[in-house]
């Protein structure tokens, strides 16, 4: 039981991530490099700059339904930043130059966070009320896996219904299926291509706030593992699509879990190793990924 | 005939990348200051992991983030076969009892970097190439991740993320130099070698060039065994410059300032990769000397750390904004006037 809820619980972490990174990419072809340090940012933001190894809480001191909200408007609000400011010169680029100048974007964010606290991980205590264990058919699991899981839950229900039901979504949905003849049918680009960089930065607040009272650290390299599984996961998903890069979040989730109970204890160590290899395997076997999403295949 | 016509076209490239490297050596030896000695060391190991990364990326377009690892191994094979074995008893006990005796001068060791990454850039390659795109670009990702975890966790054989100590250090400039030339004319001729220009064909127009009987995942992965090559060679020189290696000396910091030089100087160009190092060397330089602080006036003038990295990504999104072909585009240095750009004449290697 422990062990389904700890594969859940990673698993939600990687499929929040890799929808935020489908998201973009679904739109506009970006590879959102940057995208893990969005997520450092966001729990940065909670602190009050300063070198010492304590952190001195600033907004993190907020009551939950307002650090809840914060958190969230703070990564949509950097996201539709770098977009406003960097990607949109990039629209017309290459896929794989947008990808350099988002890797390029999130050492930017990466080490002015470094200049404005230093490199050394803090310790913050955010949200302390979410550690309790809880028993639940037997199993004593924290409560904050618990409520990753709901939570990912929820944004998932919530997402589908956002994107089934409001035009907004519907925009969405046709700019990612064909971004040229959306626009001759009259979606504005401007417009649904900052709503996905806004949901994406919102995601990743919602990953800052969940890494951050799981580990009870801030680290400027904190989002750089939750990105690349994420990223791993988008990619086996089939790029561009959404529920592929669920799914597939959720599956790495599992593999890395029972990878560390089925490993010998030498080998737990290289858990991730293993995972990457599989993910190389996967990719050899299915280079468009798992569920691959139209349009995306190239032609001649 | 062909072939002579087009090495005697070309060969201007490397002569010239090379004067302009020597001529960098010269004034380190003609300054003789230390400090200054070891920024030009580390511009020519700048030097070889860059046009490592050139002789696969450039030539097949196809980005790799994953090329550090490469210099990962070769710093680690360095390690294992150049400190002293009491020392590498007390680090790394787990290592196999012919490695442990074995004590080999450091250019030796380089070659065996070089070999050993070049075996697994066999192993990884023959997987990696068949894909393409951007799914290769993320899986040359998971394998920079995967070499760094396995490297950071292996604790007998690598003393894991603590840094190993006592390999040799070379201080002598002419090493590095003669490294760095080699490295440059390697990156040449395999350019205008058969598989190089196939490759650039394949990176052109992969339909066509397949049409034509390219076989594209098979000279991408002769590609990315030679820049394995250099990467490892360069890793293991790096190793013997600075006299310690940790796993995270070779993971995202090198991989961002290895591919920012190649990215600014032109990623289709030698000469571009040569002089993308050449220039956001001068300007870390200048940023670090800043960081460290200033004399102005009676109060010293330093900016906060970081500002490095933040001001090379800067220029980095910038120049792909304004000139995404980098400096150099996909011309080289030839010593001729632009000329050769007119249509019809195939274009430099």
């Amino acid at each position: 039981m422990q062990v389904v809820f700890d594969a859940l619980s990673l698993g939600s972490l990687y499929a929040l991530g890799a929808l935020g990174i489908a998201l973009i990419f679904g739109v506009m072809r970006l590879v959102n490099f940057a995208h893990g340090d969005v997520i450092a940012f966001c729990v940065f933001a909670l602190l009050w700059p300063s070198v010492d190894a304590v952190a001195i809480v600033f907004a993190g001191n907020l009551p939950w339904f307002l650090l809840i909200p914060f958190t969230l408007a703070v990564g949509a609000g950097l996201s539709v930043l770098s977009e406003a400011l960097v990607f949109r010169r990039f629209r017309r680029a290459n896929p794989a130059t947008m990808m350099i100048a988002s890797f390029a974007l999130g050492f930017v964010i990466r080490y002015f966070l470094l200049m404005l606290f230093s490199s050394r991980p803090k310790s913050i205590s955010l949200l302390p009320g979410l550690s309790q264990p809880v028993e639940i058919l037997g199993a004593r699991i924290p409560l904050l896996q618990v409520i990753t899981i709901l939570v990912t839950l929820a944004v998932l229900v919530g997402l589908t219904a956002f994107l089934r039901r409001t035009r907004f979504g519907l925009e969405m949905r046709a700019a990612a299926e064909n971004f040229t003849m959306a626009r001759m049918l009259g979606v504005r680009a401007n417009r649904v291509i900052m709503g996905a960089f806004a949901l994406s930065g919102a995601l990743a607040g919602a990953i800052a706030l969940i890494l951050g009272s799981q580990t009870g650290t801030a680290n400027i390299m904190m989002g750089a593992s939750v990105m690349l599984m994420a990223f791993i996961a988008t990619v086996i998903g089939g790029m561009g699509s959404l529920a592929g890069a669920v799914i597939a979040g959720f599956a790495l989730g599992a593999v890395a879990t029972v990878m560390q109970v089925v490993l010998p204890p030498d080998a737990r160590a290289f858990r991730d190793a293993f995972v990457y290899g599989a993910v190389i395997l996967v990719l050899i076997f299915r280079p468009q990924g798992l569920l691959a999403a139209r349009g995306t295949k190239e032609r001649v | 005939m062909a072939r002579a016509s087009i090495l005697r076209r070309t060969i201007a490239t490397p002569l010239i990348l090379s004067a302009l490297l020597l001529g960098f050596a010269l004034i380190a030896w003609a300054s003789g200051s230390r400090p200054f000695n070891q920024t030009v060391i580390d511009i020519f190991l700048q030097v070889i992991l860059v046009v490592g990364l050139y002789t696969f990326i450039g030539n097949s377009g196809v980005i790799s983030f994953g090329h550090i690892a490469f210099a990962c191994l070769g710093g680690y094979v360095a390690a294992w076969t150049t400190i002293k074995p009491m020392m590498k008893g007390i680090a790394m006990p787990g290592l196999p009892d012919w490695l442990m005796q074995m004590e080999i001068p450091y250019w030796a060791a380089a070659l065996a970097g070089g070999a050993f990454a070049a075996f697994w850039a066999l192993v990884f390659g023959a997987v990696l190439m068949r894909l393409s795109g951007i799914a290769a670009s993320i899986a040359t990702f998971a394998m920079l991740a995967m070499v760094n975890a396995i490297y950071s966790n292996w604790s007998s054989v690598t003393a894991a993320t603590s840094s190993v100590v006592g390999i040799p250090i070379v201080r002598s400039i002419w090493p590095y130099l003669i490294a760095a030339i080699l490295a440059v004319f390697v990156a040449w001729a395999f350019s205008v070698s058969r598989f190089g220009l196939a490759l650039r064909a394949a990176r052109e127009e992969p339909t066509a060039a397949a049409a034509s009987g390219v076989n594209i995942p098979r000279v991408r992965l002769i590609a990315f065994v030679i820049s394995g090559a250099i990467m490892g060679a360069g890793g293991a020189l790096y190793a013997h410059s600075i006299g310690i290696v940790t796993p995270d000396t070779f993971y995202l910091g090198l991989t961002f300032t290895t591919l920012s030089m190649l990215v600014v100087g032109g990623m289709g160009s030698l000469s571009g990769a040569v002089l993308g190092v050449l220039i956001l060397s001068s300007l870390i330089q200048v940023l670090r000397w800043l960081e460290a602080g200033v004399q102005v006036g009676t109060g010293t003038f330093a900016l906060p750390g970081g500002v490095q990295e933040i001001a090379l990504g800067a220029v980095m999104i910038l120049i792909l904004m304004f000139r995404p072909a980098g400096i150099m585009g996909n011309s080289e240095l030839t010593g001729r006037r632009a000329r050769a750009e007119k249509p019809g004449e195939p274009g430099h290697a």
